[in-house]
Formats: C-alpha cells, structure tokens, sequence
C-alpha cells in the first residue's frame, strides 16, 4: 500500500495548493475551495516561522476508526483508514480522537481525511509531498 | 456563482446577508462588483476618517477556482487623498472571504469603543478589542488573535497597526504577517471606526458545471505558471530584481530625485537573495511564492553571544523607499527600517517619500530641528528609524502634519516643488519617464499598478502624448477585468483574454473576449465617475516641479507633453462621464 508523505517538510511555502487539489480529487463531485479537503496548510503561529502542512500520516492502530460508532472509518491496510461517507454520522468523534488534528470538517458536516491518493503531489510545486510504499 | 455580500455595520454591531447576482453577472466581482457596492452605500462627499466612510473588500469568480487568483481588492475614500481609495492585497485574505461564502463584505459605521469582527460563515461576531488597543508591532498583534481565534490554515487576519489607530494617513492594513492592503491609508480608516482586525473563516465550497473540462483548465493555467517563462521574474529574485537595472537606466529615484545614480549594489535583489534570503512564501493558491523574506541575524546591544533572528519581507518598492530615496545603502540598516515600518503597520512607499522630502526641506532651511526633532541626512538609518516612531507618535505639529502625507507637510510648511507625491500619492520607484508619470497622474487610484506606465517607459520610445494616455487607458481597463476576477498582476501574462473566456467555460458562465473588454472598459468609466464625484479632477500642479527639472531615461520631461496628453485625456475619457 502507498502513503503519503513528507519529503522535505522546510520546504513548504504555505501555498495551500494541496488543499485545493483535495478538494477537486473526487471525480464524483469536485468540489471548488478548500472545504473538502483531508490536508491542511498552516502557518507556525504567522508565516515569519514558516508554514506546513497537517494530514493523516496513517498510524498502525488508528483511534478515529475506534471511535466511530457507524463504522465509516475502517483502518485500511497499510496504515490510516478507509472512508465510506455514505454512512458517515457527522459525530466529529474521529475529529477529537486524532492527536495530530487531522481530520477536518467538511462544509457538508461530514468530515474529510486523507486517503493517500497521491493527487495532491502533482500540484505540490515545491517538492514538500512524496508518495511511498508503505 | 459566488454573489453573496455581507454588509457589517460597526454603529449598531448588525450585519446583514443578501445575495447579489446582479453584482456577479454584470460586474464580474473584484472592483467591478466592489465599486457598485461602494457608489451604493457611500456619501461621495463623506470625511474619509469619519463614521460615514465604507470600505468594501470583494474577490472574484476565480479566486478558490483557479491559482494566481489570489488578490482581494479594498475599496474606500481615502484619508490621504481625499478621492477614491483602492488596494489590493494577497495573504489568504480572498481565498477566506470565498471560504467563507462571500463576493464581498462592506464595512460600515464607526464602533464607540475598540472592537475586531469574525466572519465565521455565515455568523459574525464582534469582539471587545479594548485590551488589545494599543499594541506597537503588528506582528504580535496578529499573533495573538491567531492564539486566540480559531481556523488555523483557513482563515485570514487583516489587522491595521498602531500607525492606523494612531490615524497615520498612509497607514496599511497586514495580512499574514507579510501582505498588505498598502497606499491611500486604509489602515487609518480602520483607526477611524475603532475596528482593530477583521477575521475570515470557512469552508464553504463550490462546484463547477463542468468537471472534467474544469480539471484540465485547472492544469493548463498551473502548467502555465510553473513550466513557462510567464512567472520567472518573480520565481526567482522577485521584485527585488529591478533594482540593478533600473539604476543602470537612472530608472531608481536616489535621494528625493537629487541624484540619478546610487551605490545599490548592497541593496540589489541579487545581494539579498544570496546574503539574506531565508525563506519564501507564497499567497494562497499561488505556486510562484514571490514573497521574499530575509533572514536578519543580530546580536543583542549590551550582550554577547545572544542573538535574535528577525524575518523581514523585502521587494523592490521597499529597497526603493527606504533605501535608493533616502540615500540607505547598507543592506542590514535598511532591513532594519522595513521592519520598523513594517511593525507599525505604515506604508512602505509613503513612508520612504515623506521621510525624503523631510531631509530635503531640513537641508534647505526650510524645516529647523525644533520641528523634525532628528538631524535628517541622506543614507544615515539611525535618524530614520527614530523619525519613523515620531510619525507614528507625532510629538509636535510638523510630525502631525508629515503623518498626513508629504503633500500635506509640504503645502503647511513649504518646499511643494520637491514633495514627491502625484496627487497626493506619495510616488513608487520609477523614475522612467512620461509613461509613469502620466500613469500615476490619470491613473485612477495614483499608482504604477493602475496602467504600469513605468513598463510602457521601458518599451516604448517615441511616442506621442495622445498615444502615450491612450496605451496607458487601453492597460488600465484591461487591468480591471484582472482586478474583478481577482487575478494577480503579476500573472497578467498567464491570464490573456482567451484564456480569462476559456476558464470561465467551466463554471458555466459564458464571456466572450469582446464582452470582457467592455466590461473593463465601463469598470473603468464608473471609477473615473466615482472619483469626480469625489472631487478629482487631475491637472498638473498635482505633479511636483522636480520632476521636470530631473533627468530620466527619456531625457528631461516636457510640460507642454503633459499638457497636450491631459488636454487630450479630458476630452477623450473624461468629458465623457
């Protein structure tokens, strides 16, 4: 299985171009914004300490699967977990269970997590994401 | 379509929402939409620091759809010119106004005490500010609000500074530390109506009609701006990049425009990127990340072996006026300088201007040093930085009046003829020739970004004053089809006319080429119709007498072509309103 990773996380300029390419992934319903996206780009507390990015980095034993009562999440081979949004309560459990925070709040209610496609690397211009075997 | 406007109204702490489809489908967005909204609620006649101005800040169709559409445009009456206010900033500001689900929020009122607002959707919240009234450095202003709001990553924090409360008349707006709502003093609008930061979140999102054909113009325009040569020049050493050249030209104004060449090796573009640059950032779906920040390693005055590290943005604009005008050529000085401007929340231009025409007017007689309190000298950086708190401060009366633009100062105490402000705009950095000149006097917020008739100097020779206004107007409609998608100035090589009809095809919103320059065109007239009802009307005494008296790359300057251009701009644009 394939994950996402960091390559060099000093490299990132805070562009926020990983969140839009999220966003407009699902080849369902491509989304416009940021509001569906499962990564994050964020500043250190203002952009004069530099900026990075925040997504699931697929742990073994991932508690937000442990505390979804529909079972939504599932941990996915590999590490991190699978999404079945159709069942998906919009609790927020996995939301407060993720100690890195990564797991967000879609304009929807429902929530948005990485699944470690790997779309956002083409549209990182500055090297920060990689794609690796697990 | 993204139509909806949030109006926020500071006397009664209200907002209402309404959705606007008119605004969207006739003006596009941007300053279209924005100068619609403006006429609507303003006064024309309004005191731009009193309760009834209104500052509209709008995005546009383009700004979560596509990257290099990462501008929001600020419309106002401004404090230092009287007229139209307009300023343009990136940051994340436009991409959280979209997230948050607006084309535009209008501001208007004047809270009693101090107060920031949070637009969190589709709620606003104000916030008592009294505590935090009167902090210095806007850095930590903006420090604290992120600690204590949330959003982190999706949202936006336009704070005005202590030179806005202070009601400095070319104070800024800063967005994410390093952006700016500069020029024409928006940041003393926010000081007038008590309004400290306005913050921005969301997540609302959008879809497009067309799916797959929005994911491949999606890539072309990425494409574009990553693989071709349209965005070298601020791919690599940025802005910064036109101090060399400019000064090889006699392009860089050097001392108040005394002299036509300057030692700026120390301060050129290539020197900071090798000596300085610590990192780069970039605005919100922007891959290019002009933005250039220098890395300023100090050691403590009184002890060893401390050190700080300060992070300064730098372009050229700010080596220009605080470095070449006011004669500081050591990089490390001038660092300092920016960062002290930059805390305050002033503009950089402004700034560097007023503090120029301060030196000259002391050197001449025409100041003494019971007024400007410092020994104002070309190149010495100490003086400066110390004259920079006094305009923030203002101590006496001639710093109260210097805080109100070199214009001002000039026509209180004399030396008119050399106080570098076209209609009262304090001028950028190009000393080129009539194209820039002419451009700042017509164009219609007074800055090179309106029609770049610094550019047009440097392509152009030989070219007659009626062909001169009409290039200049023909660039500064086309600038504000750019301006209402909102689309970076400096992806204007990206965003040609096919290109700005083809991505719109995805959205589902047909626009022909055709359609799109008259737009601009009628944009264009509306803001000329607003500015005259302001009060503009521009003549030549609104430029200063050096700059006829300066050489520049097109030789001395001629009035007679001034005249004969602004004889001919009356009768072709503005006796048409």
């Amino acid at each position: 299985m394939k994950i996402l990773r960091l390559a060099d996380v000093e490299k990132c300029v805070g562009c926020g171009l990983c969140m839009f390419a999220c966003s407009r992934k699902n080849v369902k319903d491509q989304r416009i914004g940021i509001g569906h996206s499962g990564i994050r780009s964020v500043s250190l507390s203002g952009f004069e300490r530099g900026a990075t990015v925040i997504f699931c980095h697929a742990c073994s034993e991932p508690p937000c699967a442990e505390v979804c009562p529909s079972k939504a999440l599932k941990p996915r081979k590999g590490g991190g977990v699978i999404y079945n949004e159709r069942i998906c309560l919009s609790c927020h459990n996995c939301i407060s269970a993720c100690k890195i925070g990564a797991i967000f709040e879609r304009d929807d209610g429902k929530i948005a997590v990485c699944i470690h496609c790997g779309y956002c690397v083409d549209f990182c211009p500055h090297g920060v994401l990689e794609v690796v075997e697990a | 379509m993204i139509d909806r406007v949030l109006t926020v109204n500071l006397s009664d702490y209200t907002y209402e929402i309404e959705e606007r489809e008119d605004l969207a489908e006739k003006w596009i967005g941007g300053v279209g939409a924005g100068i619609q909204l403006l006429r609507e609620k303003i006064d024309p006649s309004t005191d731009p620091i009193g309760e009834g101005n209104v500052i509209v800040f709008s995005i546009g169709q383009f700004t979560p759809t596509y990257p290099y559409a990462s501008k929001t445009v600020a419309l106002f009456k401004s404090p230092l010119t009287m007229e139209l206010g307009e300023s343009h900033a990136g940051g994340r500001t436009a991409m959280a106004i979209a997230s948050a689900g607006y084309l535009s929020i209008v501001i208007q009122g004047r809270s009693e005490k101090p107060v920031y607002i949070v637009v969190d959707g589709e709620r606003v919240y104000f916030r008592d500010g009294r505590s935090l009234a009167g902090i210095r450095d806007s850095l930590i202003l903006g420090r604290i609000l992120a600690e204590i709001e949330g959003g982190r990553g999706i949202r936006t924090i336009i704070r005005a500074g202590y030179a806005g409360e202070r009601l400095v008349r070319f104070a800024c707006l800063t967005t994410e530390t390093y952006r700016h709502f500069g020029r024409m003093g928006l940041g003393a609008v926010f000081g007038s109506k008590n309004l400290l930061a306005v913050v921005v979140r969301g997540n609302r999102t959008y879809s497009p009609k067309d799916q797959k054909l929005y994911r491949e113009v999606y890539s072309e325009i990425y494409r574009l701006g990553v693989e071709s040569e349209a965005m070298k020049k601020y791919h690599l050493l940025g802005t910064a990049e036109n101090v060399l050249p400019l000064n090889e030209l006699g392009g860089l104004p050097v001392k108040n425009l005394t002299q036509q060449r300057f030692e700026c090796e120390e301060i050129s573009g290539e020197k900071f990127a090798e000596e300085n640059l610590g990192r780069r950032i970039a605005c919100s779906h922007c891959p290019t990340a002009c933005i250039h920040i220098a890395a300023l390693r100090e050691e403590y005055e009184d002890e060893r072996y401390f050190f700080k590290t300060i992070m300064i943005g730098y372009d050229y604009e700010l080596i220009y006026a605080l470095g070449s005008m006011i004669g500081v050529s050591d990089r490390a000085q001038l660092l300092r300088l920016i960062h002290r401007v930059e805390t305050y929340g002033l503009d950089a231009i402004s700034t560097g201007v007023c503090l120029a025409w301060a030196t000259e007017a002391l050197k001449r007689g025409i100041l003494s040093k019971s007024e400007t309190l410092v020994d104002l000298d070309f190149g010495n950086a100490q003086t400066y930085l110390k004259a920079v708190d006094y305009i923030v401060q203002q101590p006496n009366e001639f710093y109260s009046a210097l805080a109100r633009g070199a214009e001002y100062a000039a026509r209180e105490y004399g030396g008119k003829e050399f106080a570098m402000a076209i209609a009262k705009n304090e001028m950028p950095g190009y000393n080129t020739g009539y194209g820039n000149y002419l451009g700042l006097l017509i164009g219609l917020r007074h800055s090179h970004l309106d029609n770049g008739g610094y550019s047009l100097d440097q392509k152009a020779k030989g070219l007659t004053p009626e062909e001169t206004v009409e290039r200049l107007v023909k660039e500064e409609m086309w600038r504000q089809v750019l301006s209402s998608l909102v689309v970076c100035f400096f992806a204007r090589n990206i965003f040609r006319p096919e290109l700005v009809e083809k991505a719109f095809t995805p959205l589902g919103i047909e626009r022909s080429q055709d359609e799109l320059e008259k737009v601009g065109e009628k944009i264009y007239m509306e803001k000329l119709k607003l500015k005259k009802e302001m009060g503009y009307e521009p003549d030549l005494s609104q430029i200063p007498e050096r700059v006829f008296e300066t050489q520049t790359p097109h030789g001395k300057l001629d009035r007679e072509f001034f005249e004969s251009a602004l004889s001919y701009y009356r009768k072709a644009y503005l006796s048409k309103i």
